[in-house]
């Protein structure tokens, strides 16, 4: 299985890197939004630091958005989805596979993002271990469970507004469990940014668990 | 010679509108079939059950030897639909390296596939979003070519080719059926596709209205 996930993954990073969509789209969308964030609380700037982990996670949500439904389009469009349904691939396996092709990109998104942070807010990153290995398993949450919700929506006429309507609330803990960890991570919390860590963690497991289980019924209905 | 597929008052439906309404229909391996009919007769939903695409409501149905009944997903199916399935950012080399690997093939023949269906050179490396529908149609089929399915499901395979695609399209699936693969293809070019099929099967509003054999090099 592990080997097919590879596979799947290797080609939808191999598409983003063809595609220039990341490069050109989805990364400017996201330090713009910060950028935007910098202009509506300018004036004070002691709010926009204190802010920060909070921005920056709120943006990579609304960007996991847009890189979700395109990871789906890709198999909608010319129904490239029937090809591996036929191909009798594991369906945990493209689960897997796409979900780490989008955590990668994110993983993308939240690098610049940061550098973002730092240049405009003025964070400071106090503890980068703890950064890193939040952002590693907020990622894998986010990506996991959008392409598991993005799944369940896939069959449906309307899924480019539902999805962030299914998607959106189910995250939110990844959103307070990544904003606590970074804040501390930062610097700006006395309290400790490992157990939000441990909250990451079992959301990723979650929905890990019940992508590889939901995912064939939903492949089947795609 | 085993069967490829064996469906017995086969029942999809699209909705609620029954798509297959009662089907028989038996395929051995190495026969060529042709299923005509007009348009929404069924031809596709037939094609779309027998690879599993479309589950069945009623009746039974074995291909390859899944259960159709019981969601069984037959493996060695290949399919080429309306759509080719391809990803529009590949090129015409990775489209078919990407479908030999996940049917777990060596993708090393990638190339010898996409020559075998009259594409070679540097069009290969060329991103399939930029090829013409009938060059895109020869992928697809292209991808078949590099897997070797053991039943090939073919949707208007001729539509959008030119005369030497068509007869390249026309070479492998009698290699196919001489290699003992089975082959089911829907079309409406009863006149040309008639030529490499040995029976035809006609359908009508979701039933088999008839069944002909061919007077072909492949007849039984």
């Amino acid at each position: 299985m592990l080997r097919e996930a590879f596979v799947v993954a290797a080609k939808d990073l191999r598409i983003e890197a063809r595609s220039h969509v990341g490069r050109t789209q989805v990364v400017p969308f996201a330090l713009v939004v910060v950028v935007l964030f910098g202009l509506a609380l300018d004036p004070d700037r002691g709010l926009l630091t204190r802010a920060a982990p909070g921005l920056l996670w709120v943006t990579v949500l609304l960007t996991a958005l847009l890189a979700t439904q395109r990871s789906l389009a890709l198999e909608s469009a010319d129904r490239a989805v029937d090809q591996l349904r036929v191909s009798g691939i594991d369906p945990a396996a493209v689960f897997l596979g796409k979900a780490a092709a989008l955590s990668v990109q994110l993983l993308v998104v939240v690098t610049a993002l940061a550098v973002g942070v730092v240049v405009l807010y003025g964070a400071v990153l106090a503890s980068p271990l703890l950064l890193i290995a939040s952002a590693l398993v907020a990622t894998a949450g986010l990506a996991l469970a959008g392409t598991l919700y993005g799944a369940v929506a896939a069959g449906l006429r309307v899924r480019e507004t539902l999805v962030p309507l299914l998607v959106l609330p189910v995250v939110a803990p990844v959103l307070l469990g990544a904003t606590r960890a970074w804040e501390a991570g930062v610097g700006l919390a006395v309290s400790d940014g490992w157990p939000w860590l441990r909250l990451l963690v079992a959301f990723m497991v979650v929905f890990a668990a019940a992508g590889v289980m939901a995912f064939g019924p939903l492949l089947e209905d795609a | 010679m085993g069967s490829a597929i064996r469906l017995r008052s086969a029942v999809a439906l699209l909705g609620r509108f029954p798509a297959l309404a009662a089907v028989d229909l038996d395929v051995a391996m190495g026969e060529s079939v042709l299923v005509e009919g007009p348009n929404g007769a069924g031809k596709t939903s037939l094609l779309r059950v027998c690879a599993a695409l479309l589950p069945l409501s009623a009746g039974a149905g074995v291909v390859l030897g899944a259960d159709l009944s019981k969601r069984g997903r037959p493996h060695g199916v290949g399919f080429l639909g309306h759509a080719a399935g391809l990803y529009d950012d590949l090129s015409a080399l990775e489209n078919v390296e990407f479908r030999a690997r996940l049917w777990g093939v060596p993708p090393s023949g990638a190339a010898a596939a996409l020559e075998r269906v009259g594409l070679e050179g540097p069009i290969r490396t060329v991103a399939v979003a930029k090829l013409s529908a009938g060059q895109r149609r020869r992928v697809g089929l292209a991808a078949l070519v590099a897997v070797r399915p053991r039943l090939w499901l073919l949707d208007e395979p001729h539509a959008g080719l030119d005369a030497e695609a068509r007869s390249q399209l026309d070479s492998v699936l009698e290699e196919a059926a001489h290699e003992g693969a089975a082959v089911l293809l829907a079309s409406h070019e009863v006149e040309h596709v008639g030529r490499i099929v040995s029976r035809s099967v006609h359908i009508e509003r979701g039933r088999l209205a008839g069944t002909a054999v061919r007077e072909t090099d492949n007849a039984a």
